[in-house]
């Protein structure tokens, strides 16, 4: 068999999963070497997610996703546009504050919207309580970068005693 | 144990032993897990990631006491050790790759590996040879179990775990079993297989994860969805469709010993003899070389070596591996020249009886 992209004989089969899709190659040593060095290098971890989040927004109208996009979590702050172009979300709220917008997506990933599986030991409520200390470790360090030395320490104390709380 | 000796040492998953390791490399299941008082990763400042690597690590540390812990900063390690590890599977090319304070800690049999800072605050990862995802489960639940009594996970009572990426969200679990498919590739069915999971929600990747290719005629079955069924079902999952593929592989390798004999001894032969004389030889060309030879062991069409030690030559002739070995830092052609003189001295003077025993 000849290489497919010279006449030299192809000693590389290679089997490549595109899209989930397999597609086969045969290539020379020297192509599948080219082949090989150019495709490792693409950044994909991230793309497969991204690809999905891009989908959210088909069916919107140009205004509804410029507004949507503009959302911000109020704990971490991420916007939903930065959610949608990385495909990561910000902080365990987001999941509360793009729900609406997350749900057909995680539908759509796992066909199903509700977990099933193993539980935490401890009061569940306790998770959602802890998440506040993201919130107020981003204005603590907010007000110490303007300078509001008062509110600074109001939040210290107030994460101090959230931090203690658990140990 | 040091980082050196990894090098040196035989890791669990290429032991080559356990149920049908002559195609089962081996199982793995990997949990992801993040602290419900940080943001994920990608919103961390500095300090963040400084504070829930000492959490954790604190908490890691305390787990393990049966085993020798290696600890590993990855911020303060060369790029080839990162490499190395790797090609070990004991982190993922994006936890390699990643900037700022983030570590892995790996028992001594390299069973388990807990990476801290990865796309998820808490990656944990046991791999064991061969075909058991029960037994992989019980261990990594159990190390679940310790750590979440120190430490509060982001939960959320419908969701489940939350992650940073929604494709993990509720188990935060993935799957996965590393088959060796030469006979399927050679007879062309793989395809057909390929195409079969995924009707059935099953990825199929390379040795080394998502986009990378089937070098060496590895692939890895994993769930792809990780919400809506519980951990034991999503291990069913795969357990379940595993013994299919092994079948289909196993038909596949008695129709080329029965009907083209001359053909398969030829390929095996003439990969085993290439391997044991090239002066300069690919990394790719060498996986793909050794696949034929590893099935060859298998179908008893080479006798003077054995799985364990082929498995090794897998790993050890990747570049980090090859690069610790010799202790130089070279170029492509170089390595070539370098991983075909470590074939040649493995191949020709330690076969036998003398080798296996060596590289058991």
């Amino acid at each position: 068999m000849k290489c497919q992209n010279c006449d030299k004989p192809a000693t590389f089969h290679i089997t490549e999963l595109t899209d989930g899709k397999p597609q086969e190659l045969h290539l020379c040593e020297d192509h599948a070497r080219q082949y090989l060095t150019e495709s490792s290098g693409e950044p994909t971890p991230a793309s497969g997610m991204a690809a999905l989040a891009q989908q959210i927004a088909i069916g919107q109208t140009a205004e509804d996703l410029a507004q949507l996009d503009q959302q911000a979590c109020p704990v971490c702050g991420i916007t939903f546009f930065e959610f949608r172009s990385q495909g990561r979300l910000g902080c365990p709220h987001d999941y509360v504050c793009f729900q609406k917008q997350l749900e057909p997506l995680i539908v759509n990933i796992h066909g199903e919207s509700e977990h099933v599986g193993k539980r935490p030991s401890r009061p569940a409520g306790g998770s959602e309580h802890r998440t506040q200390l993201i919130r107020l470790r981003r204005e603590l360090k907010e007000a110490v970068d303007e300078e509001r030395y008062e509110r600074a320490s109001q939040l210290h104390d107030e994460i101090q005693r959230i931090e203690s709380e658990e140990s | 144990m040091r980082l050196d000796d990894l090098t040196t040492n035989n890791g669990e998953w290429m032991r080559g032993s356990g149920p049908e390791s002559d195609i089962v490399i081996s199982s793995r299941v990997r949990m992801a897990r993040n602290l419900a008082d940080f943001p994920f990763i990608s919103r961390t400042t500095v300090q963040d990631r400084e504070r829930i690597e000492s959490i954790l690590h604190e908490r890691v540390a305390l787990i393990t006491s049966e085993n020798e812990l290696l600890y590993l900063d990855l911020s303060k390690l060369e790029k080839v050790d990162r490499q190395l590890l790797v090609e070990r599977h004991l982190i993922s090319r994006e936890h390699a790759e990643a900037q700022g304070a983030r570590s892995v800690a790996i028992d001594g049999s390299e069973k388990f590996s807990l990476m801290i800072n990865e796309e998820d605050h808490l990656r944990i990862q046991v791999m064991q040879s061969g075909l058991d995802l029960d037994g992989v489960w019980e261990q990594i639940n159990r190390i679940d179990d310790l750590i979440e009594e120190k430490v509060t996970y982001a939960f959320h009572e419908r969701l489940g775990y939350l992650t940073a990426c929604p494709t993990n969200v509720g188990t935060g679990m993935r799957v996965s079993v590393m088959l060796h498919l030469p006979a399927l590739v050679i007879t062309r069915q793989i395809d057909k297989v390929f195409r079969s999971l995924q009707k059935i929600s099953l990825a199929v990747r390379g040795l080394y994860g998502e986009g990378s290719q089937a070098m060496g005629d590895f692939y890895q079955i994993s769930n792809q969805m990780t919400l809506g069924l519980t951990e034991s079902e999503l291990i069913r999952r795969v357990s379940d469709i595993v013994p299919m593929i092994i079948d289909y592989e196993r038909q596949a390798r008695d129709f080329l010993v029965k009907e083209s004999h001359e053909n398969l001894h030829d390929r095996v032969s003439r990969a085993y003899g290439i391997l044991r004389t090239a002066q300069t030889i690919s990394s790719e060309e060498t996986m793909h070389l050794l696949s034929s030879v590893r099935m060859g062991v298998n179908l008893g069409l080479i006798n003077d070596l054995n799985i364990p030690a082929i498995n090794q030559l897998f790993i050890r002739t990747q570049p980090a591996h090859l690069q610790k070995l010799t202790g130089s830092d070279m170029d492509t052609s170089d390595r070539n020249i370098e991983r075909a003189r470590f074939l040649r001295r493995y191949l020709n003077k330690e076969n036998g009886s003398h080798g296996a025993a060596e590289h058991n």
